[in-house]
């Protein structure tokens, strides 16, 4: 449990971080809270020769509510998350996810933005910003471009996050007035990944649903967007059929891996479960 | 005046802080500041950092091992392999069960994580860099991780450097991977009481290989004085006598020149209890290199390497009159030991007291057989908040009485209410050979039965039965009920010795001029708080004020010889120690005082903290006083000073009991168990603290749910050991763990001189056995009798699965 010999610096802007990164090459990493980046050094499963880390880097922190734009700097913890009241009201989905995501300690120190861009499936947030079609702003040397969540998660640990780039900022569309939502997530233990965990954004008029949003967590080897599941419940009252079909659909996509979380078939049922579950907290908090 | 006297002397009693006062800790001052002192805490000057270069793979030949790119890393100071230790005869050392294991492999590597190299350097990073830059080629053998496969024809033999052995340190082997077969009971009368039963249940129980997992892993200091010869080593053990001589008989040291040291212990739970290749590793550099050196075990480590506990799969069959009357009991283990037989316990005992399967009940004939045998997979084998294999043993029979219950469909509790050793059966001696000291086992299910109101408890589970089968809910309520007998306080040297050291324990005391104490102890507390506990004993024993007595333990200079602290012994052997110990200074004091108020010695009684003349209590001599004189004043007959010391080796075992009830709702759907309610009565015979037992019972009840409900080292078919760190090893934090509910019941022990018992481990005892009843109970209706454990989430889904419960379709499969 000991890292191998590194360089670690401490950049106080975004600018100074993206040329930094660019000088360093390869062997360099970009750190943002360490709170799965370190564990992988201490295991020398990742050996950077350069950890840059981005805790100094203002521009990188804050939360902004403005016009139906939810903005979140990617260095914002967890913790500032949960704070929030203004996400709270805006899109409360993010508090229930993080505060479901380790303990306090780790909160308070883990970012939003290590989290979704760190690309490990285990982490919440990225369902969570693929649930909300949140759309990622990478910065690079060649300047700055978005990522819909949707389409950035390619594998473990791989995403479109091009190299030499950072992730400055998430950008949410904050979801409609009386939006219903959940994440449930079940795990071991505090601390735990989840063995499976749904994301679920539900919009209803007049009893039936006019707009639903689902997504997994640590079902496969990247968040899993479940569009069949989503087009179960749009246009139904949420009914038993279309909760189990929407339940169905998500079991039909979950990949899960088999380890001391459960065999494939318990959280392959699970899953179901946990989306059955979500559309249930989503429905009867959607006004 | 004399009105005033009664409340005079309960002051004078409160005062001293003695038996049954839950006096607070002393221990956590410093503690709870962060002024403790483990071993990690211990910095000398040039001390050097060992870590280890371990085995990737489970089984497999060592090819080469090329040290050269290691040794350039600056900083690096020595890489060690067995053959740098073969000239020392130090590459095998013997354990505590009678057999050998590699300190660092030699030419074969038998687990995954096996130690291979021991990398020294001047700190921990550049060791570690060192550790990476040892190549080491291995030729991959073929790995055995099915207990159940040792013994087959054909299986892979695992210890080459016993192969040919027909004898082991217990007997008989049959095949190269057999270790023991041991025996205890009638096996020709018990197989025939089950041939005639009316009723005969069967069950096949296994309980997992889980870990103890103390907070501080394991580690040491090791320092040879080159000047003056003399070895001292700061470590994390249990028993720091029995390492002192088990160390000078490996390095052939003289013992007097060996110093063991155990400073704070940050939990053992038995896992501090052997003796692991890094000590020997690093007293060995210590010797070569002539500066101290520090090795300490990181987490994943410490689970996959040293000190498994469990791994026992026990067949059961219990017969039984129709009316449930138990008639007998047999039993074979079949015992996982993996690597090296590293068990810690008693030498004659290789399954430990597991001839306690009996448990709490009147069962007239048994027979019990258990067959050791290797896998490649780490050593171990310890007593992980138990006395010697007595849970697995309390686990079977505990599970066996609710098999048999279903069968006969009987109420848990009122088959073991009829099956009950009765209050004046004892002391009683079992059909496996224990005398059980004493017990009222009735009074104490009573009460647990009485404050959890049993029968509301039945009734309620009824009525949500028929809401489940309603579909109105998919929640299970199930109610577990255990009762436990505890073996602990090994023990008489009659027939108890580890290694051929007799398992008695001492305690020294010196009272010095003023009235205050000194107690020195051969135990050592890893937060227990012996410091605060046996201050109390000796409290009420010699009327010197608890906060006025220091108590020391761990260093072998200092302290008298003892055995140790594992298997809740302290209390029932140093603590009988240290009461007999303090009646010598009280038999002295008592002619000290004659002398002093000119009376014959039989003419004063004891009162608190005082010597009286009798009938005249006016004329007394305090404790305090008595210990001025003692050294102040020349008394004829006598001389000078007042100091004690007692070696007691107990006469018997003692057996703490207790009654446990839990209370689960389990979610079908989810394979999630909800702890909704625990009670636990506890009797420990005479209560020294009740809030260190209260603690006690809280952090063993803590350590049973997390192994019936999650905690599991397992291995997989290549050899890989899995649940080797916290993200994966179940250890729950607040969130996790229920209200728990404590009682108790006071049956002194007969022969011991307070009538303690000890309760450290009791409640891991009965409490694993409760969790596990509770959500076996919760599908008895439904026709199950037995699920293993752990009952984690995954593994209760598939039960209900398996029962028709989840109405999942096929589909998911």
């Amino acid at each position: 449990m000991i890292p191998g010999a590194f360089d670690y610096h401490r950049p106080r802007t975004l600018d100074e971080a993206i040329s930094l990164l660019a000088s360093l090459g390869e062997e360099s990493r970009v750190v943002a809270g360490g709170h799965s980046l370190i564990p992988m050094m201490k295991l020398r499963m990742a050996v950077p020769e350069h950890l840059i880390d981005l805790r100094e880097v203002a521009e990188l922190r804050g939360i902004a509510v403005e016009g139906g734009q939810i903005t979140i700097g990617a260095m914002t913890t967890q913790q500032e998350v949960i704070g929030s009241e203004e996400l709270a009201s805006a899109c409360p989905i993010l508090r229930e996810a993080a505060l479901q995501i380790a303990d306090p300690q780790i909160r308070s120190l883990g970012t939003l933005g290590g989290n979704v861009a760190n690309g490990d499936p285990g982490n919440d947030m990225p369902a969570v910003m693929q649930a909300l079609d949140a759309a990622f702003v990478l910065r690079g040397p060649e300047g700055e471009r978005e990522v819909v969540a949707r389409a950035f998660y390619e594998g473990p640990f791989t995403t479109a996050l091009g190299e030499g780039e950072v992730l400055a900022a998430i950008r949410i569309a904050a979801p409609a007035a009386g939006h219903g939502w959940a994440y449930e997530k079940q795990k071991r233990k505090i601390g735990d990944y989840a063995t499976a965990a749904a994301a679920v954004l539900l919009e209803l008029e007049g009893g039936t649903c006019r707009k639903a949003s689902v997504a997994l967590t640590n079902v496969g080897d990247t968040p899993l967007h479940a569009a069949d599941a989503e087009a179960a419940l749009v246009g139904s009252s949420l009914d038993a059929a279309a909760v189990e079909a929407a339940a169905a659909a998500a079991r039909a996509i979950a990949e899960p891996a088999e380890d001391g979380r459960g065999p494939r078939a318990f959280r392959v049922h699970l899953t179901g479960v946990m989306v059955a579950r979500a559309i249930e907290a989503a429905k009867r908090r959607a006004g | 005046m004399n009105a005033e006297t009664p409340i005079s002397l309960e002051q004078r009693k409160d005062k001293l802080q003695g038996l049954g006062c839950s006096r607070k800790r002393v221990e956590d001052a410093r503690f709870t500041q962060g002024k403790g002192n483990y071993v990690d805490d211990i910095k000398l000057p040039g001390m050097l950092f060992g870590d280890f270069v371990r085995s990737p793979i489970g089984h497999g030949r060592i090819k080469s091992i090329n040290k050269e790119a290691a040794l350039a890393v600056p900083g690096v100071k020595a890489v060690l392999t067995a053959d740098d230790l073969r000239p020392l005869g130090l590459h095998w050392m013997p354990t505590l069960a009678g057999d050998v294991q590699a300190v660092l492999a030699d030419e074969k590597v038998l687990f995954q994580n096996q130690e291979v190299a021991f990398v020294v350097a001047e700190d921990r990073y550049a060791a570690a860099d060192g550790v990476e830059l040892v190549e080491v080629e291995y030729e991959d053998l073929p790995p055995l991780v099915d207990p159940f496969k040792a013994m087959e024809e054909g299986a892979p033999t695992l210890r080459e450097d016993i192969a040919d052995k027909t004898e082991g340190a217990h007997g008989p082997r049959r095949h190269p991977n057999h270790i023991f077969t041991w025996e205890a009971g009638d096996q020709a009368a018990t197989e025939q009481a089950l041939a005639g039963a009316e009723v005969v249940a069967e069950e096949m129980v296994s309980y997992q290989r889980v870990h103890p997992c103390p907070l501080e892993t394991c580690g040491c200091v090791a320092s040879m004085d080159k000047i003056n010869g003399k070895l001292t080593i700061w470590g994390t053990f249990q028993a720091p006598h029995a390492v002192r001589t088990v160390a000078s008989l490996i390095t052939k040291i003289p013992e007097h020149n060996i110093r063991i040291i155990s400073p704070d212990i940050g939990g053992g739970f038995g896992n501090k209890v052997g003796v692991y290749p890094g000590y020997i590793c690093s007293a060995v550099a210590s010797i070569v290199l002539g500066v101290p050196v520090k090795w300490i075990e990181d987490r994943m480590e410490n689970l996959s390497t040293t000190a498994f506990a469990r791994d026992y799969h026990m067949t059961g069959r219990i017969a039984a009159t129709r009316d449930g009357r138990i008639t007998g009991l047999w039993c074979h283990v079949l015992a996982d030991h993996g690597a090296f037989d590293a068990c810690a316990d008693p030498t004659k005992f290789p399954a430990g007291f597991f001839n306690i399967c009996t448990g709490s009940y009147d069962i007239p004939t048994a027979y019990v057989a258990v067959d050791g045998v290797y896998t490649n997979k780490a050593p171990g084998g310890v007593a992980y908040r138990c006395s010697f294999r007595v849970t697995e043993a309390s686990y079977f029979i505990e599970r066996m009485v609710d098999v048999l219950a279903r069968k006969l469909d009987m109420d848990p509790a009122e088959i073991r209410l009829k099956n009950f050793i009765r209050k004046e059966q004892f002391p009683y001696t079992s059909a496996l050979g224990w005398e059980y000291d004493s017990g009222d086992y009735e009074t104490a299910m009573d009460k647990a039965l009485k404050t959890v109101d049993y029968q509301g408890l039945r009734a309620e589970q009824k009525a949500a039965r028929e809401a489940f089968q309603r579909g109105e809910t998919r929640k299970l309520m199930g109610v577990g009920v255990a009762f436990f007998t505890e073996i602990v306080g090994a023990g008489p040297v009659k027939n108890c010795d580890i290694l051929g050291l007799g398992m008695f324990d001492s305690c020294e005391i010196r009272i010095h001029p003023t009235g205050s104490a000194i107690a020195r102890l051969g135990t050592i507390s890893q937060g227990q708080g012996h410091a605060t506990t046996f201050a109390q004993i000796l409290a009420s024993e010699i009327g010197i004020p608890a906060e006025d007595i220091t108590l020391e333990e761990g260093d072998t200079d200092t302290a008298p010889y003892g055995l140790g602290t594992y298997g809740s012994r302290s209390t029932p052997v140093a603590g009988a120690a240290t009461a007999m110990a303090g009646r010598k200074i009280r038999a002295k004091a008592q002619m000290i005082a004659a002398y002093l108020l000119e009376v014959h010695d039989g003419d004063l009684e004891w009162e608190v903290d005082r010597f009286q003349v009798k009938g005249n209590p006016e004329r007394h001599k305090t404790m305090k006083e008595i210990a001025f004189a003692a050294y102040n004043q020349a008394i004829p007959g006598l001389e000078p000073g007042l100091e004690a010391v007692s070696y007691y080796d107990p006469p018997n075992m003692t057996y703490p009991f207790g009654a446990y009830v839990c209370v689960v709702d389990i979610d079908v759907d989810t394979g999630v168990t909800e702890i909704r309610r625990f009670y636990a009565l506890d009797d420990c015979g005479t209560r020294i603290n009740p809030m260190i037992i209260e603690g006690q019972v809280h952090g063993g009840l803590t350590e049973a749910l997390a192994i019936a409900m999650g905690q599991e080292i397992t291995y997989d078919e290549d050899g890989n050991v899995h649940g080797g760190s916290l993200m994966d090893f179940f250890l729950p934090t607040a969130v996790e763990t229920p209200t728990w509910e404590t009682d108790w019941t006071e049956t002194p022990s007969p022969h011991h001189p307070i009538g303690a018992k000890g309760v450290g481990e009791s409640p891991n005892v009965g409490g694993v056995s409760a969790f596990s009843n509770a959500v076996n109970d919760a599908f008895a209706h439904l026709g199950l009798t037995h699920t293993q454990m752990p009952h984690d989430h995954w593994r209760v889904w598939q039960t209900a699965q398996r029962l028709g419960l989840t109405g999942q379709p096929a589909a998911a499969e």
